[in-house]
């Protein structure tokens, strides 16, 4: 176990090195500069002025020069200086990552509180009115843009409940309450897909595991059926739905860049795509390394995870 | 060592009808059983109906569409769905409908456009990583694993943010997204074939490894490699649409779904009509897709 781990961080390392290439690279490959976008489209500015503020960026440097700094100051821990904001990465980072994580999370024990419970009844009323309920209800969950489903929701909720979601954003530590209502249709959205995922799952699974002689000798034992689904079967078959639940979070964090957006909520994704729309070099590297670290270690955590609820998996 | 799965595809891998339950008495459950396999049918039939649909829509746009897509009537200004334009029009006197079926186009073609680009080069190196094993299976993979990661949606958001907006940027951005996760589909299937005694017995009656691999494993393996195709097809459409929505493919006054949601979003209040029925387009489309390919695996899967 403690090899395997040792192996997978290195290949983790090994991967962010590549990545950091290629995001490097792609961002230069971009036509457009920071300064561009500084100066903006009408302004007449000096061909000297502009190579001035270049040199200032470190942009007339041959981008292996550059590459190296910035790499260098990663090694010593420094994520670099966001050349719009003149604040360090990290001070951004922190300062969005609370609420990605906030979503994410939030949107995770949705789905995992409609997702399972759903998945079990699926299963145990097998081919019943409940299960083609919701069989149809997981395939729209899966089928319906996130986006969308914010815009229908709002909709319904200012006709006729005459209700709006507050529009400022406020953070937990503030103003929980008003914190949490701003967070409620977000996460709602954003976990529709993954309950779905995961009630299909866990349907499976159970069916899987329902099926299996065990069950049919505790059930011969007399033993009562709830005990039986909820003791008996759903332990086992929480393996393969944990895995799936971790993968979940991976999605899920990449979901939220959309859903960020939609609600206008201050989180990385769309810190991301603002210092691209920027032109702001360190801040996307920098950022976009932070969430490929977070990412794969999620990954590896379901794996490890996994590895530790089944006994016969060995690394 | 195993790596990660792929984030998007694997994550719905556990096939519905692949599990069999005998619980209830054999009469009860032949019946069930017939059921079953009845609304399968029926669910696979409306599905590709829905294509059928959504492929026509869009192949007969200009036919099927009341109005050309940016013909602007000023005595019907956001008017509410109606005789003269069933799915109301927008703030331009625009009729829905026609930007709707219109819209089909962008989004199957981006979708069609990603996907295949990705089945093609990533089925390409799956089976080259596959098949030819060591040192170039093992730099094949080591770059796959820079591509998964960063989460899919992420990647795509991003990509298509740097080379700015357009319909082109959604097929790269999409393409990119997808082709890795195709090379791993691929390259599994590959590795279990490649120790099979008929290929050693093939490459023994002096075929080349090109040959072998193209000829002899390649259709062997095709099968569940399209499958995944079919599901990846309706996930590239909610990217796309994802993207549109963002303004980072197709730009106004080009009618796609997701930037019709965008320009409805202001009239929101006043006219929801105008972001009702693209939604709706890209919810019946994806399901469609879903339902074709959730069938396929039945059918596919050996122990259903």
């Amino acid at each position: 176990m403690g090899r395997y781990v040792v192996v997978r961080l290195y290949s983790m390392a090994m991967t962010l090195l590549g990545l950091s290439v290629l995001v490097f690279l792609m961002l230069r490959l971009v036509p457009g500069t920071v300064v561009e976008q500084l100066i903006g489209a009408d302004a007449v500015v000096s061909p000297a002025m502009v190579a001035e503020l270049k040199r200032f960026f470190g942009l007339d440097q041959p981008w292996w020069r550059q590459y190296a700094a910035w790499v260098g100051g990663l090694a010593h821990g420094d994520l670099g200086t966001s050349w719009r904001t003149g604040k360090p990465v990290i001070a951004l980072i922190a300062e969005r990552l609370p609420v990605t994580i906030e979503l994410t999370a939030f949107a995770i024990g949705f789905a995992l509180l409609l997702g399972i419970p759903a998945g079990i009844v699926s299963a145990t009323q097998r081919d019943r009115a409940v299960d083609n309920v919701t069989r149809v209800g997981a395939l729209l969950g899966l089928s319906v843009p996130v986006f969308w489903q914010g815009t229908m929701l709002i909709l319904f909720l200012s006709i006729y409940l005459r209700w709006m979601p507050p529009v400022m954003w406020v953070d937990f530590l503030t103003d929980p309450r008003r914190n949490l209502t701003i967070m409620l249709l977000p996460a709602f959205c954003l976990g529709t897909a993954s309950a779905a995922n995961i009630a299909r799952t866990t349907r499976a699974c159970m069916l899987d595991v329902l099926g299996s002689e065990y069950i049919r000798t505790a059930a011969a034992k007399g033993l009562r059926p709830r005990l039986v689904v909820l003791k008996h079967a759903l332990r086992n078959a929480l393996i393969p739905i944990i895995t799936i639940v971790g993968l979940q979070i991976g999605i899920l964090l990449g979901g939220t860049v959309v859903v960020e957006e939609v609600f206008t909520l201050p989180g990385i994704g769309r810190l991301v795509l603002w210092s691209i729309y920027q032109r702001d070099y360190p801040l996307t590297q920098s950022t976009i390394l932070f969430v490929a670290v977070m990412f794969m270690s999620v990954n590896l955590a379901v794996d490890l995870l996994y590895a530790y609820l089944d006994p016969r998996i060995r690394y | 060592m195993s790596t990660p799965a792929p984030p998007g595809l694997l994550a719905d891998s556990v096939g519905d009808g692949a599990l069999d339950v005998r619980r209830a008495a054999p009469g009860r459950a032949r019946w069930g059983r017939s059921v079953r396999r009845a609304t399968r049918n029926t669910l696979v039939v409306l599905g590709l109906l829905g294509a059928v649909l959504v492929v026509g829509m869009a192949i007969f746009a200009d036919r099927l569409a009341p109005r050309a897509p940016d013909d602007q009537n000023f005595d019907l200004i956001e008017s509410r769905p109606s005789a003269q334009a069933v799915f109301g029009t927008d703030r331009f006197g625009r009729d829905v409908l026609s930007r709707v079926i219109h819209g089909a186009r962008i989004s199957l073609y981006v979708a069609i456009a990603s996907i295949a680009a990705s089945m093609t080069l990533g089925g390409a190196l799956g089976l080259t990583a596959g098949y030819m094993g060591g040192a170039s299976d093992n730099a094949i993979n080591r770059v796959l694993d820079v591509f998964f990661s960063i989460p899919a949606l992420l990647l795509a958001v991003g990509i298509a943010a740097m080379r700015g907006p357009g319909v082109n940027s959604a097929v790269l951005a999409i393409a990119i997204v997808y082709t890795p996760i195709f090379a791993r589909v691929m390259r599994g299937p590959v590795l279990a074939e490649r120790a099979k005694d008929y290929v050693e017995a093939v490459r023994a009656l002096g075929a080349t490894r090109v040959a072998v691999a193209l000829k002899h494993i390649l259709p062997n393996v095709i099968s569940p490699f399209v499958v995944q195709g079919t599901v990846a097809l309706s996930q590239a459409i909610l990217i796309e649409a994802s993207l549109s929505y963002l303004g980072l493919s197709a730009q106004p006054p080009t009618p796609s779904w997701g930037n019709m949601l965008n320009e409805g979003r202001t009239y929101l209040e006043t006219a929801p009509w105008i972001s009702v029925f693209p939604g709706l387009a890209i919810m019946l489309t994806v399901l469609a897709f879903n339902l074709i390919g959730d069938g396929l695996r039945d059918i596919l899967d050996p122990s259903s």
